[in-house]
């Protein structure tokens, strides 16, 4: 299997594949930054004293976290045009992706939130700090050195998560990887340079993960 | 128009009942091989040998940094380019055990090495052989922090499923996809599809949540 292993046809379709790997980041950024703010305000919902809007967000959050993405990726690709809205690809495909991830981000926020003890705020308060100083030195410190890790984790399930957008005709990595076996018919070429690159992604993502979590141990301030 | 659809769609329900179950067989199978797989590895990667720590960390890095749908392709794929002809079922289930292996295994390995050393030197010195350690000593108490997060990934496991219905195996995601081009109302056949998968995880992310709030309880009371 590997004596056959062509490389002349990687570097044929390089320049697709560097077209694809950036697309493929983009989508991610893209989808990154959405799922982040939907979290930020699905966590905000959740925590919510009016229990009809944490009632939603619950639902929201529990009815992502039970259903596969790809359904819910499907669901949209199919169900928003029989509404009548027709939207790109590409647009469908971040939405999917920014609702997926934005109920997961919610879960991580919540969480980190909810383990700063009461008693810090209590002291930020007698210590005559407004509610800015507060968040600025106390709480925002705290929540982010807990939840840096899985919100970077996160990020690499979101990028991996995009590989099935390739499954409703977007070009990104895995499309290429489909493009080199049906062009080619070079499944091993195709999906091994594939992987390749979200290895690459991996990689730098986790390195960063374990960097942050030297850099940032406001956990000791515990 | 609606109404003419929903009762379609209800016509073709025992279609969607089939591939639930071809849904439950491979997740099923991938599970169980997963867990016995990931278990062993687990164990190995908590152990002594260095070699075969750093080979079994090597592997578990390069299945969690691509995504499950290119694992899936290079099954699917290269396998018979290496001689090994395989079906559609058969590499989805090869696919499935391998990912979800490689999560149990890091699951299991972190809740060995979570059990206090003084508990592995107490049965030294009490004579029990390597085996016994691990039989009466380290599994029981690892245990008490493997299972909760062991459900969940189960969970993730049979979400995962539904991404080889993109090679071909009719299950409940390919019926929705093949139906709706039947029955063009995706929100209907998606929102069907979704309701399908809520029933088998909604109640396994509830177990994994409440056997997590009461294993951390009996652990702080012990």
């Amino acid at each position: 299997m590997l004596e056959a292993f062509n490389f002349r046809v990687i570097l044929e379709y390089m320049p697709l594949y560097l077209q694809c790997f950036l697309a493929t980041l983009w989508l991610s950024a893209l989808s990154l930054i959405g799922a982040i703010s939907v979290g930020i305000i699905a966590c905000a919902m959740r925590l919510s004293q009016s229990r009809a809007i944490s009632r939603t967000a619950g639902v929201y959050i529990e009815s992502i976290r039970s259903t596969p993405l790809l359904v819910q990726l499907y669901f949209f690709y199919f169900g928003l045009p029989s509404l009548g809205i027709m939207l790109p690809e590409w647009v469908t495909g971040v939405i999917a992706l920014t609702l997926n991830s934005g109920a997961y981000y919610a879960e991580i926020i919540r969480a980190g939130i909810q383990a700063i003890a009461y008693g810090q705020i209590e002291a930020g308060i007698a210590s005559g700090l407004n509610y800015f100083q507060r968040m600025r030195y106390i709480i925002l410190p705290q929540a982010l050195g807990m939840t840096i890790r899985p919100m970077l984790g996160q990020a690499i399930v979101l990028v991996k998560d995009s590989s099935l957008l390739s499954l409703i005709s977007i070009m990104e990595l895995t499309r290429a990887g489909q493009l080199l076996t049906s062009d080619r018919f070079m499944p091993t070429e195709g999906f091994v340079t594939t992987a390749a690159f979200y290895l690459l992604i991996y990689y730098l993502l986790k390195t960063f993960s374990s960097w942050s979590e030297k850099r940032l141990i406001f956990r000791e301030a515990l | 128009m609606w109404s003419f659809y929903f009762h379609e769609l209800m016509r073709s329900l025992p279609f969607f009942l089939k591939g639930l179950w071809m849904t439950v067989a491979v997740a099923g199978l991938g599970l169980i091989a997963a867990t016995v797989i990931g278990f062993i590895l687990g164990i190995v990667r908590a152990g002594r040998n260095k070699i075969l720590r750093s080979i079994i960390g090597a592997w578990v890095d390069l299945i969690r940094g691509t995504p499950f749908l290119v694992q899936v392709f290079i099954v699917f794929f290269i396998l018979p380019s290496a001689g090994i002809e395989l079906e559609a079922f058969p590499a989805a289930v090869i696919a499935l055990s391998n990912m979800g292996a490689s999560f149990i295994c890091e699951i299991v390995a972190s809740g060995i090495l979570a059990v206090p050393k003084g508990q592995r030197e107490a049965a030294t010195a009490s004579g029990l052989s390597n085996y016994q350690q691990l039989r009466y000593i380290v599994l029981p108490q690892a245990m008490r922090s493997i299972i909760p997060p062991l459900v969940g990934q189960y969970v993730l496991i049979i979400k995962d499923s539904s991404v080889v219905s993109a090679i071909g195996v009719v299950d409940v995601t390919r019926v929705g996809w093949l139906t709706v081009q039947r029955i063009p109302e995706g929100l209907m056949v998606f929102g069907l599809v979704g309701i399908l998968y809520f029933a088998i995880c909604y109640p396994l992310i509830n177990l994994s949540n409440y056997m997590e709030r009461r294993m951390t309880v009996t652990a702080t009371t012990l």
